[in-house]
Parts: C-alpha cells; structure tokens; sequence
C-alpha cells in the first residue's frame, strides 16, 4: 500500500482534532482511539466541546476539541500538548495552538483560510505572523477542494461531500501514526449498513487523506508499539458508560431492580440515557419533569425496594439538596451521581471541575451525614458506581459518587471485569422472627436499620422527614433529636469500618506528600513519576473515599515533611483536611479554568515546594 | 391485587396507633373515616396499600393509617407515589396533598403525574387556605380574599384543580365534600378501581384559618339547590325537589326549572364521565356558584393506558429482542479485544 519509508518509533504521542462543531471532531477522534485500542496501544482520551450544539460557524468560541494521547506505555492522562493538531478552520488553529508542542505538527484544511475566517477566529492579520505558525510543520493540505474532487463521481450534494472532510483528515493522520484503515471502514459499513452511498463516499474520503499524505511525504510515519498491558479481554469505556454499568452490576449483585430517576444536565446525560437504553437488563428509566422530582421519584422506588438512583451535575446537585436530606432521615438507600462541571451557577457546563466538593459533603439543612465518594478515572468510574449503590444498599444510607465532565466523556481501554468475581450485595431486609417490626431498630454493628418493603405483610409502617422515635412515632422530644441525630452520624462514620488504606504511590516516607482527589490523578501521579524519577523524595496519595474516611490518613501524612493538595477548586478538600486533620500544614495547588491539570504546572508547582 | 380470600378488613384495621392530631372540628376527620371505610370495602390486602405525602396539614394523613406511609418533602408528594407506584406497580397507592403542596410548591409535580396517568389515587385536600403556618392565602384562595400575606385581599386569579387535570390530560376528576363521608366513599372507591391518575378534590373546611369557606354552597339547608351530584347515566338534575337542571345553551351551561319555558326532563343533559371529549366535563368542573350548582361526584372518568403498565410491556419487549440478559452478557458485547 505504501511504498518503504522510514518508521520512526515512538513512546507516546498526543493527537488533538479540532474544528467547528459541526466539523464531527469528536467521531473523528473517537474512531481514532478505537483504532489505537486494536493495536493494542493504551491511551486516554479528553473531549472538550463548546456548550452550544452550533456555536457560531468559525468562531474561537464555537471550536470542537477531541484529544487522544496514546502510547507503547501506560497512559494516565490525555497529555498536556498535542504532538500533532488537526485544525479544519483559523479558529480551530487560534484555540489549540497554545496546546501545541512547540515544533509539533499543524494539519489544516488549506481552503477553509478564507480572509473571512481568518477575521471570523479573531486574527488581526496573518495567523502564520500572529501565531508564529512557521515555527511548527504546518501541512496545508486543501481538504475541503480534494473531497469535492475525489467524490465528483458519486452524484451527491455539496453538503454532503463537504461532511467527509473529517475522514480525510482522519486518513491523513491515520498514514501519520502507521495505521491500516480498515477497523474504520467496518464501522461505515456498519454505521450507514442502509446508505450505501456514504459507505463509499466516507471511504474514499478517508482514502483519499491516507494517499495524500503519503505523496506528500510530509512527515516520516510514527510507529507506537503495543502497550504491556495485563492480558485479558478489553473494552473501550467513558466515565459515564462505567458509572451506569458499575450501577447495573450492583444491581444484580443486590437482586434488586434498578431504578433511575432523572433530569437531563450536561455532563451528566449520559449515564441516563444509557441506563434508559438497558431496559433489557430490566432497567427502570424515568425521565423526570425536573431534578426534585428525579431524586423524589428514585426515594420512592427506594422506598418500594428498588436500587433507586439519580444522576445530575452541580446546579442539580442544589435542586436535589432537600430531597437528600429526606433520604438522611429516612434512612433510604440512594445512590446520586454528581458529574461535576465549572460552576457556580449554570458556570461552564461542558467544562470540567471539582467545586462540588463542600456542597456534596455539607450542602443541605441540618446535621446531615451522607457518605461521600469520587471516581479517579473513566474506568474505575464502574467500581466506584458499585461501591456507592453496595454502601447505600448495606448501610441505608445516601451516597454521593462525584465525578466530573473530565471523567465523564473521557474514555480508556478497560479491561472486562468478570460478574463473579465482584462481592455480593446483602441488602438488610426486616426479617419475619422480628416482628413487630421497629422502623428504626438499628444493626448493632452498621448502626443501620432495616429494609421492610411496601407489600410484605405484617410490616406496614410509617416513615418521613419529621424526627421520629425509633418506633417511628413523631416526636419533638429533646433529648430523642439528639438521640437520632447522633445515630444518624454514627452510621455514616462506621461505614468507614470497610473502608479500604490509601495507598502511597512512591516511597512512604519523603519531603512532599502530593494529596488529591477525584479526577486529577492522572495529572498528579503522571507529575509525581517524573519528579520520582529526577530524584525527588515526593509520593503521591489519592482520596476515593471523602466520607468516612480511610483509617490510615495520619500515619501517610505524619511522614512527609510537606504536604500539598491538588484540586480543581479553591482549596476544598485542603479545608476538609484542615478540618478532619488540624495538626498537620497544607499547601495548595488549585486551579479553576474548567480545564484539567497540565502534568507540567503539578510539576512545577511542586519543585517550588522542593 | 384485588385477592378474595383476604379475610374481610374493617374501617378499623386501618386505624394506626397514633393519636389524630388535627384541630377539633377539622374536615380531615371525615376524609380519613370515608377513606378507612373504602379501603376496608376494596378486597386488597393492607399490606398493600402506601399512602404518601407531602407537607401541610392534610399530609399528616399517612400516621393516622395502618399502612405503609411515607411522609415526604413539600409539594413533592406526586413524584414520591409515583416512583413508588413504577417500582413496585402491584400497590395500591395514595397520594395526601392540598391546596397549596400540590397546586403552588407542588404544581409541576402534579401536572406532570395526571400527564403520565400512574395509577395514583391523589386525595387533595382543598380549603383555600395555608393552614399548618398559620392563615395564608393559597392558589386556591378566591380573588379578593383578606388573609396574612394579603392583608388587603388577594390580586392573584385562583386556580381550578378541575381544569388543570382537564388541562394536563387527565382521565379522572371527582369532587367531593369533606363531611359527605356517603358520597366521599363512593367516590374512592371508584377513584382506586379506576386505572391511572385519580384526583379528587376535597372541599375541605378548615376550621381555624377559613371557617366557612364552602358553607355557602355546602351548608345542610342550602346544599341541594348549590350542589349537583353527577351521576353516570343520569340526568344532570338537582334541588330541593330535584326539579332544576342543566341544559346545553349554545356553546354554555345553563340552569333551566323543570316545566318553565316549556323544559321537560328529556331536554336535561345526560352525565357521562366516559366521554373521551373532556368538553362538557370541563364545563362542569368549572361551574361557580351563584350561576351555577358546583358539581359534585365523579365529572370526568375515562379508561387510558398507565405508565408503569407501558414500562412493564415496554421492558418485556426490549428482552424478547434483546441479545443482551445479563451484566456479563453487556460487559463482553460490542467492539471488544484481548490482549
């Protein structure tokens, strides 16, 4: 197919697509990374798209990102700089190339740098001056005018012809990294199975790129080599996927149905349009009239005996906050996902953040304990899905599981966990030898009550938000509130009791303990390696579990003679430790951009520090 | 759910252990005795019934019936059932609101559940007052009336909980009077038989905040020329001596007298509940006194799918065609590879 030309190997590399939103930047790169992951390569991926479906055509604002790092290593991160920037408009260019590797390469679609555009992303004049453009190896390629021509024959409208732009991009890259095209074209004769003609149409687009950079020779094809990766059966999964399929699994550990109660909301769509697509698997999806009644909806079918859940992002989160407090007090299990984004208010919806930390842990009326999870990447969004519904289910109690839009829509290679080697799920049904049955008699170990559910004869009761004896009477007795209300925290904090150690990555004694949580652990472990590796005395320790949490905290930080948590907010989990761990000195490394870390900035960040 | 062999229940079965806290002289009285007597007479075992609600007075209900309860948040009551109702569709369920829980705090819940039609049975308690915080005017109160918050009279159109059921598409609208606990049990029961979203409106006086609200129409001596009681098949007739009546006058009601202007009982209009149609329904639901009796009785009853019923045959389908019947069936489908 290619004639002989020097492969250059490479350890990792980072691809990022760009163009209008309407340019399909975000199928291009997810074909991509499909790709990548049948070469055995490991890689991340990180999606970064406008807020508007059609931002205005040509505008920074209206640019469509889709980043892929892929590499012969393991990869924790979709990488700071692209190696190569795909650019389909000037806007695409004004937007990425401060996230362009220095030297690295440009591909752009020659025809679309039309003074109108170029004016239209913003350039005062020249981007090639503007920009320092010759300072990269730009590859002009006239995209748009070699799609036209290479599918003339095909008998198709313009628009049309112009939507195959992306493949030819595609194809262009795909000679670039040394790639055959053909887990592509299986997914065009499978995708448009009943539209022969954009089969073809797609396929000699991508053709058509993967020659042309071959005649033009513009670089020497990359080689990435399969990754050591664990043996086993793969699959590619985003965040959101994992977190709506660790649901699923708990549920069917639990033998319990699934419920979903749910209110659109960007990032966080996705898990519900998902679990509404697994009715096979007995889901029960309600799309409700607004957040409130998602989790109302959920309480209820909690309260018949469901694996009730919701799923939202921050401002949600807010409109959900008295219903929590009712599952407090009610003691009801109920997981709620919080995918988190820039906020507050309706912020950056489609841009990532980790500021729903304190609303999470203490956003709601009243001494109101709930335990608190977070998710450290898009594939152990599935074990901490699980973990959340098998807490809530065991403990009676709420979970939040936070997320983020960076976890959400970012996708790796996962490797298939098998159902049977996942715990089983007890949930602590009111047994028949106990009757009459006591609404808030407690496990004496969990301090959890018990489950009796609506339609189990002899159980009947009443439960609510008013303060309840434990045999579920109403009362406003004193000394009874403190009474419940201390129970209620008790509960929460002895989930702790199987609650896993935080591990330490890297030596467990140094002279700077890096602390995260959530989904900055690629960016920090990544950071941490690189210092490990010049010599640096530096671990780094990351929180999945925020409430209760691990019993090992004081003996990790005890031995670092600094500390510095990492977080996407202004210091939210720095002023829960201060709080849980006064004795101990925090620095900070925060940032609030609705972007993810950069490896760099964690590391030099840190060596101030060092 | 209905099941033959359950050992006949009594009104009393139905009575919790907890003291009834409602002031002396509370329309709810009536409302939870109708409503024991109901249940008692339906043949469902009482470990299936859950009655929900949500915040105000008339939503302590749930503690004052040996069953399973849920006492929810404010307004939210609707949302609460109906997750009960699709997670588990083989209760009976019941839904305690009022005026301002389910029409103010509460109204998008509520539309939203007659929309869907889940087979709730929604009890709504109106007396055109806040009662639990003390004498404010709800969406309910009459245009003009003088309370708390509006201590010049109020500037805001009342709602009709009649026309927002029509209007949200819903299949089953009946009214009744607190102290009528005859026509009252009737009435639940049908509203429980009846497949999908039930409301019935309660006139319902609340003895300290706005004694007398409905006396004007519902007071023993003025009642039967006030009042109407619909009856399926029936000729829409009322009064004293059952002599006045409802005719179609142009695209209006019309009250005419039996034998004035030559009327006779053929030219009175038939109630029909099952109409599809809601036209004449609306009409009726709507009807105010002094120009009009207020309707009474079961104004709108018509069959319709539910939704728990079409998510249940929904699933099963999706199974019948699906490859996919277990979790570690979805793990290993797709684009998957080894390594």
């Amino acid at each position: 197919m290619r004639k002989k030309c020097t492969v250059i190997e490479k350890e990792d590399v980072v691809i990022r697509f760009s163009g209008d939103s309407g340019d399909g930047m975000q199928l291009t790169g997810t074909l991509f990374s499909e790709t990548a992951a049948l070469y055995g390569n490991d890689f991340t991926t990180f999606p970064d798209y406008p807020a508007e479906i059609r931002a205005p055509q040509g505008t920074v604002g209206g640019v469509s990102g889709f980043q892929v790092h892929l590499g012969h290593s393991v990869i924790y991160t979709p990488g700071d700089y692209a190696d190569v920037l795909v650019a389909m408009n000037p806007a695409a260019i004004r937007a990425n190339i401060k996230w362009t590797k220095f030297g690295g390469t440009i591909i752009i679609d020659k025809d679309n740098f039309t003074e109108k555009n170029i004016e239209k992303a913003g350039y005062k004049s020249d981007p090639m001056v503007e920009d320092n453009l010759d300072q990269f190896n730009l590859i002009e390629a006239p995209i748009s005018s070699m799609v036209k021509e290479a599918l003339l024959k095909l008998n198709l409208d313009p628009k049309t012809i112009l939507r195959t732009k992306n493949m030819f991009a595609l194809g262009m890259v795909y000679w670039l990294f040394d790639r055959k095209l053909k887990y592509t074209e299986q997914y065009f004769e499978k995708k448009f199975s009943k539209k022969p003609e954009l089969v073809e149409a797609n396929k000699i687009a991508l053709r058509a790129g993967y020659y042309y950079a071959e005649t033009i020779e513009a670089l020497a094809p990359i080689r990435i080599n399969p990754a050591p990766i664990a043996k086993g059966r793969y699959r590619n999964i985003s965040g959101n996927t994992a977190t709506a399929w660790g649901l699923l699994a708990a549920a069917e550990k639990a033998g319990l149905e699934l419920y979903i109660g749910s209110y659109p909301i960007t990032p966080a769509t996705g898990i519900l349009e998902e679990l509404a697509a697994r009715k096979d698997l007995g889901v029960k999806s309600f799309q409700a009239e607004d957040e409130i009644a998602g989790i109302c909806t959920a309480l209820g079918a909690s309260f018949a005996g469901n694996l009730a859940v919701t799923s939202t992002s921050g401002p949600g989160l807010a409109l959900k906050s008295e219903a929590i407090g009712l599952a407090v007090m009610a003691e009801l299990p109920i997981v709620i996902v919080d995918v988190q984004r820039g906020g507050p208010s309706t912020g950056l919806p489609t841009k990532t953040e980790q500021s729903d930390l304190l609303q999470a842990l203490f956003g709601r009326n009243g001494e109101s304990p709930v335990v608190v999870l977070a998710a450290s990447t898009p594939t152990d969004c599935f074990q901490y899905a699980f973990e959340a519904a098998r807490i809530a289910v065991e403990h009676m109690t709420p979970v939040i599981l936070l997320t983020d839009g960076y976890l959400a829509n970012g996708t790796e290679p996962w490797r298939i966990p098998s159902m049977k080697d996942l715990p089983d799920i007890h949930p602590p049904y009111a047994s028949d030898q106990d009757l009459p049955y006591v609404p808030y008699k407690r496990d004496s170990e969990k301090m959890s009550r018990f489950w009796a559910i609506p339609g189990t004869p002899n159980m009947e009761h009443r439960i609510g938000g008013l303060e309840k004896t434990v045999k579920g009477t109403v009362s406003y007795v004193p000394e009874n509130h403190e009474l419940m209300v201390n129970m209620r925290e008790q509960k929460v904090a002895r989930v702790a009791a199987k609650v896993p150690d935080l591990t330490v990555s890297g030596e467990e004694s140094g002279d700077l303990l890096v602390v995260g949580w959530g989904g900055s652990y690629g960016y920090r472990v990544m950071a941490v390696k690189e210092l490990q590796a010049e010599g640096y005395k530096i671990s780094n320790v990351t929180f999945n579990y925020i409430n209760p949490l691990p019993g090992n905290v004081r003996d990790i930080f005890s031995k670092f003679k600094k500390i510095v948590v990492c977080e996407l907010n202004l210091g939210q989990f720095a002023s829960y430790l201060r709080m849980k761990y006064p004795e101990f000195h925090y620095e900070q490394i925060t940032k609030v951009q609705g972007l993810p870390f950069t490896i760099s900035e964690i590391k030099e960040k840190c060596l101030k520090l060092l | 759910m209905e099941d033959n062999n359950t050992n006949r229940l009594s009104p009393k079965d139905f009575k919790s252990d907890q003291e009834v806290r409602w002031c002396p002289g509370c329309g709810d009285h009536a409302v939870l005795n109708a409503v024991q007597k109901a249940l008692s007479e339906l043949g469902i075992p009482k470990e299936k019934f859950a009655f929900i609600s949500g915040i105000g007075c008339s939503s302590r209900f749930p503690y004052y019936m040996n069953t399973f309860g849920f006492h929810g948040i404010h307004g939210r009551a609707s949302a609460i059932a109906s997750g009960v109702k699709i997670a588990n569709p083989d209760l009976s369920v019941w839904q305690i609101t009022g005026d301002g829980d389910a029409l103010a705090i509460g109204g998008n819940h509520f539309i939203h559940v007659v929309r869907r039609n889940i087979d709730i049975n929604i009890i709504l308690f109106n007396n055109e007052i806040y009662g639990l915080t003390k004498g404010q005017y709800s969406p309910t109160s009459e245009k003009g009336l003088v309370t708390k918050t509006s201590p010049f009279g109020t500037i805001e159109e009342p709602f009709s909980v009649g026309e927002l059921v029509i209007g949200a598409r819903g299949k089953f609208f009946a009214r009744t009077v607190d102290a009528n606990v005859t026509l009252s049990t009737q009435i639940y029961i049908e509203a429980a038989r009846h497949k999908g979203a039930s409301v019935i409106e309660v006139l319902q006086n609340c003895v300290i905040f706005n004694d007398g609200i409905h006396e004007k129409v519902t007071a023993k001596e003025v009642r039967d020329d006030r009042t109407i009681i619909l009856k399926q098949g029936e000729p829409m007739l009322f009064g004293k001596e059952n002599d006045r009546g409802l005719i179609l006058d142009g695209l209006k009601l019309k009250v005419v007298k039996l034998g004035e202007g030559g009327i006779k009982e053929k030219d009175i209009l038939i109630h029909d509940a099952t109409e599809q149609n809601p036209g004449i329904q609306y009409m009726l639901a709507n009807m105010r006194y002094p120009e009009y009796p207020v309707a009474l009785g079961i104004i709108r009853s018509v069959p319709g799918p539910t939704y728990e019923a079409e998510l249940e045959n929904q699933i099963e389908q999706v199974r019948s065609k699906s490859k996919i019947s277990c979790m570690d069936e979805l793990l290993n489908s797709g684009s998957v590879w080894e390594v």
